[in-house]
């Protein structure tokens, strides 16, 4: 087992321990640091596919700006206690059945599937400069569209997040 | 590295997303979940792009962590109003959407 594979090992206990810290905790704030972490997880596995470029934007669009969002939300919602109403046994366990049923089914399906390796030499394609190269001329209407779609959710969550003019005045100081 | 390890590696982060949307009843974890499975999916979208050796499958990543962070923004401004209307982000308590 030489470095690169023991790393791969070490990263996929790690998203996979984390993942599920994710849905057994009981605290949100915790589960928000859990998923951070899965995130950091995940992209060690971009760097160690030599795709940097998407590993460092993971780390800041995800980790930094979208947990971030996550944490602001549950904090100023008060919700960083650990009295979340559980759902009974029951329900619970039909759950977890039924999406343990969907990994075996899917892993029976792919167990036979291609076994190509992925070589551990290095490739640049996930460097900034060809993925610029790239999404700058073969992809350049959808990135376009894409700052269109970033203006409207930018537009659309100012107006769902503003107070309504119906509501009832909160006291002062609330 | 066997492509099949990263395929069951991201078969079970989606497993857990899956799992963790169907088991919890708070409405920002089951979001949580969501970013999980869509990370899940991104996972392997690279490690395609790395055994074709083919740059378009990353610009699709990209595209979809573009997608992810807008839907973040407006579904929590969904949550947020949700919980001035009904002081609860409990979905037992949502699923009327009206009160």
């Amino acid at each position: 087992m030489n470095a690169y594979e023991l790393i791969f090992w070490l990263l996929t206990v790690m998203a996979i321990s984390c993942a599920l810290g994710v849905i057994l905790s009981r605290n949100p704030v915790s589960s928000v640091l859990f998923l951070i972490a899965t995130f950091f997880a995940v992209s060690g596995h971009y760097i160690l596919m030599n795709a940097q470029f998407l590993a460092i934007v993971n780390i800041i669009v995800y980790a930094g700006a979208i947990m971030v969002l996550f944490l602001f939300v549950i904090m100023l919602m008060n919700l960083n206690a650990d009295t979340e109403p559980q759902k009974n046994r029951l329900v619970q366990l039909a759950g977890v059945v039924s999406g343990g049923i969907l990994f075996l089914v899917i892993l029976a399906a792919l167990k036979s599937s291609t076994n190509n390796m992925l070589e551990q030499t290095a490739t640049d394609i996930g460097l900034i400069k060809n993925l610029g190269k790239t999404l700058f001329t073969q992809f350049v209407l959808p990135f376009e569209i894409a700052s269109v779609l970033f203006l409207s959710a930018m537009i659309g969550a100012v107006v769902l997040g503003k107070k309504g003019e119906e509501e009832p005045q909160t006291p002062k100081g609330a | 590295m066997p492509i099949q390890y990263y395929l069951f590696l991201s078969l079970a982060l989606f497993s857990i997303g899956i799992m963790g949307t169907l088991m919890r009843r708070n409405a920002i974890i089951i979001f949580m979940c969501i970013e999980l499975m869509l990370n899940a999916v991104n996972l392997l979208l690279v490690a395609f792009s790395k055994m074709y050796n083919d740059p378009s499958a990353q610009i699709f990543v990209f595209f979809s962590m573009v997608v992810a962070a807008a839907e973040v923004a407006v579904g929590l401004a969904i949550i947020v109003m949700m919980y001035r209307k009904v002081h609860s982000v409990d979905i037992n308590i949502l699923n009327r959407l009206k009160h």
